[in-house]
């Protein structure tokens, strides 16, 4: 377990000797959850006390800061840095909650081609100096804005709900990735009522085709809506279900947590009596 | 009309329907993403098919087309004639390729269509799968 570190912007450990892990969270297909689950996953992970960043590679349509409720603190974004407008401790915003949590938001009047492959690939390599976990929402889609996301990442999360659409999209964002990226995946919104019923297609389908390590499966519930409306991350309330599920996958990734992931199960009736958040 | 009553009284789950999409589209999308496979392929096809029959290599296509309920392969390699070797009949030791039933030549008249639709994997997979899914009813508990 890392020690919980309060300082604002740990110190950069000398040179060379620190080089943090770059995960690219992606999907091919949009609304399938990358930035809910970057919000959480990131979350869960500086709650171990790791030092970790969230880019928000999404340039055009940022989101990554509201749904951590940090829009308000956004001053300057990744584009500014690329650009030299802003220095880097400048931009990087300091969550709310978790004192080793930082965010890098996208801009929002700019373009995904207006992001030089090159430049973002430095940024990251500067960030995985100073963090221990430099983690990249990307964007939807397989274009630039995709190739400039997992340009500095050597590690990629593939988000995956169960359709037939997202496993196609993710299917070939596994090709794209190659063997270049140690990718795994989380399945997100299952609805475990359904595969039950044969309506929904079951992780071991989705994963038949994927073939990639699992490492959670995060259930469709009112529990993730409602965290995002607010803008706090569902991993962060200790009562939730979802939340321990993106707890242990953020414990995976660390590899404190040698666990297989846990399938959700249907909500009983005392659940639903018993368990509704508003 | 059986067809019919059986899938009205025992429709196919949606998500076994699902499954079967996936795997054609995404057999059909692999084939389409890795042409050097399926110019290897194709290479290796001729290459069996010109140990029997002469064939116009230069007018050899093979292609994949998503059908209804399998991926067909359509090989289109016409076919200019028969390799001399190949007229004797199989059985008969190897030796002597028997120039004397050279009249039996094949005429080369409008090239002939190959065409193959190996199924991938049919039946055998199913049973499998519907286990599988039982197996999962029986997993998760039912509170």
């Amino acid at each position: 377990m890392h020690e919980l570190r309060v300082d604002p912007l740990p110190a950069a450990p000398p040179e060379g000797q620190r080089r943090g892990r770059c995960i690219v969270i992606t999907s091919g297909k949009g609304g399938v959850g990358k930035t809910t689950t970057t919000a959480n996953v990131g979350v869960a992970l500086a709650s171990t006390g790791a030092r970790v960043v969230l880019i928000d590679a999404d340039v055009g349509l940022r989101n990554l800061d509201i749904v951590l409720g940090l829009e308000a603190r956004v001053r300057h974004h990744v584009l500014d840095v690329l650009d030299g407008n802003a220095e880097l401790d400048d931009a990087l915003v300091s969550d709310k909650r978790v004192a080793t949590l930082k965010l890098l938001a996208a801009s929002q009047t700019r373009e995904k081609d207006d992001v030089d492959t090159a430049a973002f690939k430095d940024l990251v390599d500067r960030l995985r100096e100073r963090f221990d976990y430099v983690m990249i929402d990307c964007p939807a889609g397989i274009e630039m804005g995709f190739q400039n996301a997992i340009v500095g990442a050597d590690e990629a999360i593939i988000v995956c709900t169960p359709e037939v659409s997202a496993v196609r999209d993710a299917d070939r964002v596994v090709g794209l990735l190659g063997d270049r990226v140690k990718t795994k995946l989380i399945v997100n919104r299952l609805r475990p009522s359904l595969v039950k019923r044969g309506k929904m297609l079951s992780v071991d389908d989705v994963n038949a085709i994927l073939r990639l390590p699992l490492l959670g499966v995060i259930a469709d519930e009112p529990g993730v809506i409602v965290s995002t409306n607010k803008g706090e991350p569902i991993a962060l309330d200790p009562a939730s279900s979802t939340g321990e599920a993106y707890r242990k996958i953020a414990g995976r990734i660390v590899g404190t947590d040698t666990s297989a992931p846990e399938i959700p199960r249907e909500a009983s009736f005392f659940d639903k009596l018993f368990g509704g958040q508003r | 009309m059986l067809d019919f009553l059986k899938r009205l009284f025992n429709p196919e789950p949606s998500n076994v329907t699902a499954r079967e999409r996936l795997r054609l589209v995404l057999l059909s999308d692999h084939l389409a993403l890795a042409p050097d496979v399926v110019e290897s392929l194709k290479a290796d096809l001729i290459a069996v098919i010109s140990k029997y029959v002469d064939v116009d290599d230069a007018h050899c296509d093979v292609t994949f087309e998503q059908q209804e309920s399998v991926v067909a392969m359509l090989a289109n390699i016409p076919i200019l004639g028969m390799k001399p070797a190949v007229r004797t009949p199989r059985p008969a030791p190897p030796v002597d390729p028997a120039p004397a039933s050279a009249s039996v030549a094949a005429e080369p008249e409008a090239p002939e269509t190959a065409a193959a639709e190996p199924e991938p994997p049919p039946a055998a997979p199913k049973p499998r799968r519907r286990r599988r899914r039982r197996a999962n009813v029986n997993a998760a508990p039912a509170h």
